[in-house]
């Protein structure tokens, strides 16, 4: 059994993240910016993300445990499925020094997010929905 | 055409300019209200509980019936005699408890986002495909494309279940208390696949990234699926997620085989013949 390899945890905020030569040729990275294996560790657990558990009748993360905090264009964003876009972390939030809590305050982020009367999909359904 | 008559997501900073690249750029405030549930979601209440007879009713209405004791405010539905018809269950985007008391055809529980269901008996061809949220019991055997194109949730079936389980797999934890079927976690790109039997031949070909955890035999792996390495977090994980549905690994979750990607076929499209050749 080993332990989680370390990286930078700034590594895609502080750099493009191009590390092999194919990346380099093509400028761009492969493959996702953030360990999408990782699953959570629940000891780091926050009370609203307790009581979303809770209002939901679920006994873990459920959906949010693949919910990690992204680094898109140099800063930090959680990806929302339901925009097929990626939500970009308000600069008032001071990022952790680890990724688990990093992620936490992501899936905090985007249950806000989603949840939103002002969220994008409710504009979207209004003026599209058939039924 | 329809038109965005509001302005609310400007105001989040949602831009309206035509969108270029990968990224759409939204910005929003963390200071929201606290809502957990969509904001058109029915409020139910899991305490009210309401039962109804499906044996002679048609697809569409059982439906509309589970849609309409939601819309009542029951957060407790129990269907009897489902009669293994198809697409049962399906496009609940609201948090219920929904139990259906027999067994259900092929494509039940599709398109899901939040409910939990249990089911008494067996289910049929690509149970819960696209799932997105909630979790789904099935008490005895699945047919196969178990779980295709899952997004989120957990996915557990207590017995065996047959062949491509998981196919297309973007998220989500699927469970098998027994055996799966041949190719399964095909094309799989993230999310987790817990097996507590054997798995069939291919298991994981063409993977792009997510895990496989197999408690029994693998009978072959395929292109491109290599056997990683067990973390503390990983065995933690597993533990608790096995616990919450009553199973357990028949030899301890630490000796069960972890599968992941071999990532020989990222960016595949612009690998060399030759390349493509020495992955394959």
């Amino acid at each position: 059994m080993v332990e989680n390899a370390k990286q930078s945890i700034n590594k895609y905020l502080e750099s493009e993240g191009l590390d092999t030569d194919r990346e380099k040729d093509i400028g761009q990275h492969i493959g996702y910016r953030y360990d999408v294996n990782l699953v959570p560790d629940y000891s780091r657990l926050t009370p609203f993300l307790q009581k979303y558990i809770d209002v939901m009748g679920w006994q873990d993360l459920n959906w949010l445990e693949d919910v990690h905090m992204g680094y898109e264009e140099g800063r930090p964003a959680v990806f929302d499925r339901n925009i097929n876009g990626w939500v970009t972390v308000p600069e008032n939030i001071e990022l952790p020094d680890n990724q688990q809590d990093r992620d936490m305050i992501a899936r905090e982020l985007l249950i806000k997010f989603q949840m939103s009367q002002r969220h994008p999909m409710v504009e979207l359904k209004e003026a599209y929905a058939k039924f | 055409m329809a038109e965005l008559k509001h302005i609310d997501s400007h105001d989040m900073g949602l831009h309206d300019e035509q969108l270029v690249g990968r990224t759409q750029e939204v910005f929003f405030s963390a200071e929201e209200g606290e809502s957990f549930t969509y904001p058109d979601a029915f409020d139910v209440d899991f305490d009210r509980a309401a039962e109804f007879d499906a044996a002679d009713m048609a697809i569409n209405d059982i439906n509309l019936k589970i849609r309409q004791l939601m819309g009542d405010g029951y957060g407790d539905i129990t269907v009897r005699n489902p009669g293994a018809k198809h697409s049962l269950g399906v496009g609940i985007l609201n948090r219920l408890n929904l139990t259906f008391d027999g067994s259900l055809g092929y494509f039940g529980i599709g398109l899901i986002d939040g409910p939990n269901v249990h089911v008494t008996g067996r289910v049929g061809w690509s149970c819960a495909e696209n799932m997105m949220a909630g979790t789904v019991v099935i008490e005895k055997n699945a047919g196969s494309t178990f779980g295709a194109a899952i997004r989120g949730g957990d996915l557990v079936c207590k017995g065996d279940v047959g062949s491509r389980t998981g196919i297309d797999q973007k998220g989500g934890t699927i469970i098998v208390g027994g055996r799966t079927g041949a190719f399964s976690g095909f094309m799989m790109q993230r999310g987790r696949m817990v097996i507590l039997g054997d798995a069939g031949a291919n298991l994981g070909d063409s993977m792009y990234d997510g895990t496989i955890f197999v408690g029994g035999k693998i009978a072959g792996l395929g292109v491109d699926a290599v056997e990683g390495e067990m973390t503390e977090l990983d065995a933690h994980w597993l533990e608790k997620k096995l616990a919450m549905y009553g199973l357990e690994a028949p030899n301890g979750v630490a000796n069960m085989t972890k599968i992941v990607a071999g990532k020989q076929l990222w960016n595949y499209d612009n690998l060399e013949p030759t390349e493509k050749k020495l992955v394959l």
